[in-house]
């Protein structure tokens, strides 16, 4: 069988203690969750720790809480040790933001989602079909840039990696934006997770090294029912599969009027992609069947499908205004066309 | 559960089983609880004293020349016990005798990623996987050949010089009646490309085997293999001891699907390093190494040209198939002639004529996959049969009913066949969908898809020619009362436990727990030659009733002395052996046993089984002989999304002509395993390998091997599935039973590519059917032009010389009528490794005739 190779586990108790160690040990170290997603890769060696350090056993970096009480006025923060179950199945997340429930409910399998956390969510290392794979298959290639390799075998001629970043909460937290607050042994920072990613498939975060996600945090501005959202995930199979085009939606309507949209693809570039024109064609007017289409058409720009992942590049372009389109519809209420 | 008692039939001895009641109604499999709860040891759970662990290094290139290998660095680190390398088992061996191609470890040349070139031995797994890692393997590249196209344009190097041309492993042609003749009397012929992947068996149990050396020189081995008996011999060739010194038991398999029947490189190697190491030493492969290891379905490019008449009889047919069969022979021969054997059993061709080719690619070598080459050209036909429905204005169901085969009947090809339930199976799945009402009705998105299917129950002859049974089963009973089975059938899940205990219990009037089995253990069970070609329930049940008649005959003698009744009158049920005539008077089970003991000796019995001659005798007739063949009908009804072309099964509906079901409820377990495999090759399960940009690199490498990303269908996607179990004994199966293991995949592949002709007008010419490939022809079909998605080329290859066969109503005699005219073109023997050849071998009293025969073998 594959087996873990050995290395040297960390369990501190708090967030300054676990900071400590990240500045300390530098690039041999690790940080782990749920493990769903470090297990696997250090099995198959495309990723190495000589040092990992666990956050789960850290009191105060899980849970849900509504601050400001449970009317539509307040924000929401949700631990980055948050079980995803816990983070589909909670009370306030399904009434407030039920689009990020849709998203967290997309994730893997039911039981992987017992295990895996938010926060490890949003830190998915970005993936390839040259790239996750055991060390003897890419020793078969050559290795590729993201491990040990100096191409990218996806566009030899690229100078850059272009793995995927597949992470199925992301696209719709940023449609949200929502924020993440990270820690480190220097101090403490906010970010939007809009500018927590990197279009880059190696240095896909633009989270530093030493920090470490504490905290996702939903502003109050987005919860249902002042803001419409709609998630949907493409995949071969209905449970278990990484995506190959998600689409993230968050509208805002003025009366009929849509007064803001923000309109995120994930799992179809390096990382969450906005499809900013596409949603401007929807701003300051009713959501009509023909503002959906216009939208919809704009979208495919923002998609790059690569031959990385499952299921045929170019299929996944094209029918990327498609699935838009029904996103839109359902985050508007509309019945979906068959 | 226990059986029902009291409404069994009380005659012993009839066609329909014993008294004891297992016959027919469903019961817990024998090995059920012990799986459930964790009980059963497969390969992987045994741990012995001092064991080591096993390594092997495989190669990183796909074709190569071994420069040179070097160990010091791995010998260097920790726990590392030794290693070997191809020299040391220089031996060749493979499954077929025609085909012994494969070096447990490489000898000079490596032939796909994958393939197995040096191994190490360690204190711990962890240890011999870093200096597996450690080892330093040089190649010198070789060309490589990925496809058939390519392996056809590139006949140098070879990758075997016993390829029948250049890089092509195998090229036949036959024809048997007069096709042109059929052709000229067709009123419309239909011709068409198709397309069918690859894909792997994906059983959940990882290949894992364990090797103890013993005192005496002699050595166990317990593997997960599917063929202990076949493994048994390659063993014996490769490390060169006595069978006798060798014992291999099949542990229960967590699933085989025929990717469990080769001896594998692996199992040699371990057993190899046991001896080396003088301790026992375990491999547990990877869910990767299983990919390289392979011996999958064959994606097969098929031309099919069928002549009809307009009433939509058929009147000659012309099927060319060409295999892309990986780097090794595995079954390929086998395989090769099985894409064209059983195109004549379920619709009468009065003329037909075949011809393939199988060539070598470097990617591992292709194998026999649930239905044995022959899903690809079902699909062929049976989607080639919906559009001459479609086309000639009939209803597809009744386009096939009008040219069912017969029951009895003799094929074009020779085939003899038992009895014929097909025609029950349609109707069955006809009503069952209210396709008659519904096809070609639903909204649109909707549609339904007909297809039907046959298979073997089990190879009419054997992997090597002898003369011995193909199955064999020993019984002793205990004065305790106990019952011990021995049989040589080996548990992949399919329930042969089950079936073996069901047989003995029923004919003994015994419960189960009486029954105690081994099975699969080269050292104490009769040989069974595996559990491949769906043969087991027919050969193995025919073996099992034989020894408890015997058995059931030895007591009854003992029993009617004693009770001073006529043997023939005494009835065994409820664990009592008793008069028919007076129900009071009789032994129990335990007293008769001692009884018998008593006057004949310690209690014994044995049974075995050969399959009934075929009437071919033409080379080739030796692959589709069968004792009987099974039949399905399948109705799939789909949903596709237009906008996308993502399609979805809604229900399936399928009928299994099973002749009589021992136990129901695994017949209709296997039913919706094949379905659920089926649904998978038609959705998405693919054979996908990559090469890299060639200036840039030599790489080919198979593009997802992990459970992962290489795609199969979840419980998410499993529709509801409706199973009409079609029984009509058939005198040639155990209690008139046929094979279920397989059969039913056939149909599910074409039935949903007809369903989704159905609901949107598109023919996907080929599986996996993969989303874009819908779309594309929906908006072909929106530019007008026609909806048709597929192959559109066939490898331009020549089939050489076409051996004529006069078909049974032109007054053949089952041989070829141009035999000389072939050995002149071919400088080969016609009938070389056919039934006659080798019947005319034993004839002269060739020894040789009687054992494998390694002809064409060369080593590297």
């Amino acid at each position: 069988m594959l087996r873990l190779p050995p290395f040297r586990l960390h369990q501190p108790a708090t967030i300054e203690e676990a900071a400590a160690i990240l500045a300390g040990e530098g690039d041999a170290a690790r940080l782990v969750a749920g493990g769903t997603d470090l297990w696997p890769n250090l099995k198959r060696g495309h990723q190495r720790a000589e040092q990992v350090i666990a956050l789960r056993g850290i009191a105060g970096l899980g849970g849900i809480a509504g601050m400001g009480g449970m009317d539509g006025g307040a924000e929401l923060r949700i631990g980055a040790t948050a079980a995803l179950t816990e983070v589909e199945r909670h009370a306030l997340v399904r009434d407030r933001f039920p689009a990020l429930a849709s998203a967290v409910e997309s994730i893997s399998s039911p039981v992987l989602r017992n295990m895996g956390t938010l926060g490890g969510n949003l830190c998915l290392d970005t993936r390839c079909t040259y790239y996750n794979q055991t060390e003897e298959w890419r020793r078969a290639i050559s290795y590729c840039m993201k491990a040990a390799g100096s191409v990218c075998w996806v566009a030899p001629s690229s100078p850059r990696c272009w793995a995927v970043q597949s992470a199925d909460s992301a696209p719709m937290l940023v449609a949200l934006g929502a924020s993440v607050t990270l820690v480190s042994a220097a101090g403490e920072r906010e970010l939007p997770v809009s500018a927590l990613y990197r279009d880059d498939g190696m240095d896909y975060l633009a989270k530093r090294r030493e920090e470490i996600v504490t905290e996702i945090r939903l502003p109050a501005a987005s919860a249902a029912p002042r803001c419409r959202s709609a998630f949907f995930k493409l995949r071969r199979r209905g449970s278990i599969d990484f995506g190959v085009l998600s689409v993230a939606v968050a509208l805002w309507l003025d009366g009929e009027v849509v007064s803001d949209a923000r309109i995120v693809l994930g799992s179809i570039a390096s990382l969450p992609s906005p499809a900013t024109a596409a949603a401007a064609e929807l701003v300051g007017r009713p959501l009509t069947e023909e503002a959906i289409r216009a939208a919809a058409e704009q979208s495919r720009a923002a998609a790059t499908p690569m031959d990385n992942t499952d299921l045929d590049p170019r299929w996944r372009g094209q029918v990327t205004p498609v699935y838009v389109a029904r996103t839109l519809r359902a985050a508007a209420g509309l019945p979906a066309p068959r | 559960m226990q059986p029902a008692s009291g409404g069994a039939p009380a005659v012993t001895g009839a066609g329909d089983g014993g008294a004891g009641g297992w016959i027919g109604r469903p019961f817990r499999r024998v090995d059920g609880h012990a799986k459930v709860t964790g009980e059963t040891r497969f390969a992987d759970d045994l741990a012995l004293p001092r064991q080591a662990f096993l390594k092997l290094v495989r190669s990183t290139v796909p074709h190569g020349r071994i420069r040179s290998i070097d160990t010091a660095r791995a010998a260097a680190l920790p726990g590392v016990l030794g290693f070997l390398t191809g020299r040391d088992l220089p031996t060749p061996f493979g499954i077929l005798p025609v085909s012994q191609d494969e070096h447990a470890l490489a000898l000079e040349v490596v032939r796909h990623v994958g393939d197995p070139v040096a191994a190490v031995a360690a204190t711990s797994e962890d240890a011999a996987q870093a200096a597996a890692l450690a080892v330093e393997v040089d190649y010198e590249p070789l060309p490589t050949i990925a496809t058939v196209e390519e392996a056809i344009a590139t006949p140098e190097p070879q990758l075997h010089p016993y390829a029948d041309r250049g890089n092509l492993h195998k090229v036949l042609s036959m024809e048997f009646g007069d096709v042109e003749a059929g052709f000229a009397a067709a009123e419309r012929i239909f011709e068409d490309l198709f397309f069918y992947d690859g894909n792997t068996h994906l059983p959940l149990e990882q290949h894992a085997t364990v090797a103890a050396p013993e005192d005496g020189g002699r050595l166990t081995v317990w593997s997960s293999t599917q063929t202990p008996h076949y493994l048994h011999r390659a063993l014996t060739k490769v490390l060169g001891l006595p069978a006798a010194r060798i014992r291999v038991v099949a542990s229960p398999n967590g699933g085989g699907f025929g990717g469990k029947s080769d001896p594998f490189g692996h199992e040699i190697v371990c057993a190899a390093m046991a001896l080396r190491l003088g301790r026992p030493v375990k491999i547990s492969l990877t869910r990767e190494e299983v990919f390289a290891c392979h011996r999958g379905r064959h994606p097969v490019a098929m031309r099919l040209r069928t002549g009809v008449r307009s009433d939509g009889t058929l009147t000659a047919q012309t099927l060319q198939t060409a295999l892309d069969g990986g780097a090794y022979g595995s079954y390929g021969v086998a395989s090769t002639y099985y894409t064209g054997a059983l195109q004549t059993v379920t619709y009468r061709l009065p003329s037909y004529r075949f011809e393939s080719v199988r060539a070598f690619t470097n990617k591992p070598a292709c194998g026999p996959k649930r239905g044995h080459g022959t899903p690809q050209p079902r699909f062929a036909w049976e989607v080639q049969l919906d559009k001459i429905a479609v086309e000639l204005g009939l209803d597809p169901a009744e386009l096939r009913r009008r040219n069912l085969e017969q029951p009895g009947a003799v094929t074009a090809n020779w085939l003899k066949l038992g009895t014929v339930g097909l025609g029950r199976c349609i109707d069955a799945v006809v009503r069952g969908s209210d396709f008659q009402r519904r096809w070609g009705r639903l909204p649109p998105g909707r549609g339904l898809g007909l297809a039907c299917g046959s298979y073997l129950c089990g190879a009419g002859l054997p992997i090597y020619w002898n003369h011995m049974p193909q199955s064999g089963v020993t019984l002793h009973a205990d004065r305790g009362g106990g019952v011990a089975v021995f049989c040589g059938a080996a548990e992949i899940g399919q329930g042969s436990d089950s079936v073996l205990a069901a047989v003995v219990a029923d004919l003994l009037g015994l419960e189960l727990a009486d029954l105690r089995l081994c099975v699969a253990d080269t050292a104490f069970t009769p040989v069974d030659l595996g559990s491949y070609s769906s043969r087991v329930t027919l050969m193995m049940g025919h073996a099992a009733r034989e020894a408890a008649e015997r058995l059931r005959s030895r007591i009854a003698e003992a029993v009617a002395q004693q009770l001073g009744v006529p043997a023939e009158r005494l009835t065994f049920a409820e664990r009592r052996v008793f008069d028919a005539a007076d129900l009071a008077r009789g032994l129990g089970w335990e007293e008769a046993v001692i009884a018998t003991e008593a006057r004949f000796g310690t209690l014994s019995s044995s049974g075995s089984y050969t399959p009934p001659r075929s009437p071919g005798r033409y080379r080739g007739a030796g692959v589709g002989p069968s004792p009987t063949y099974s039949y399905s009908a399948a109705v799939v009804e789909v949903e596709v999304d237009r906008e996308t072309g993502v399609w979805q099964p809604l229900h399936v509906w399928i009928a299994h002509d099973i002749g009589r079901a021992i136990n129901p409820a695994l017949v209709m377990g296997q039913v919706e395993g094949s379905v659920y495999m089926g649904l998978g090759e038609a959705m998405m399960e693919e054979s996908a390998f990559r090469r890299l940009p060639r200036s840039r690199s030599r790489a080919l490498v198979h593009k997802f091997p992990s459970l992962l990303e290489y795609k199969s269908p979840t419980c998410a996607e499993m529709p509801p599935v409706t199973t009409y179990l079609i029984e009509e004994p058939d005198p040639a199966g155990p209690f008139g039973a046929k094979e279920v293991g397989q059969g039913p995949l056939l149909p599910i592949p074409p039935a949903c590519a007809n369903a989704i002709f159905d609901a949107v007008g598109v023919r996907v010419d080929q599986v996996p059917i993969h989303p874009h490939l819908v779309l594309k022809g929906l908006e072909a079909a929106a530019k007008g032009q026609p909806a048709r998605v597929g192959p559109t080329r066939f490898p331009e290859v020549d089939f050489g010389f076409t051996l004529k066969v006069p078909t049974p109503w032109q007054g053949g005699d089952g041989k070829a009528s141009n035999d000389a005219e072939f050995e002149r073109a071919t400088g080969r023997r016609a009938e070389r490794g056919t039934m006659a050849e080798r019947e005319q071998a034993l004839r002269a009293g060739s020894v040789e005739a009687l054992t494998t025969k390694l002809e064409g073998t060369r080593g590297d």
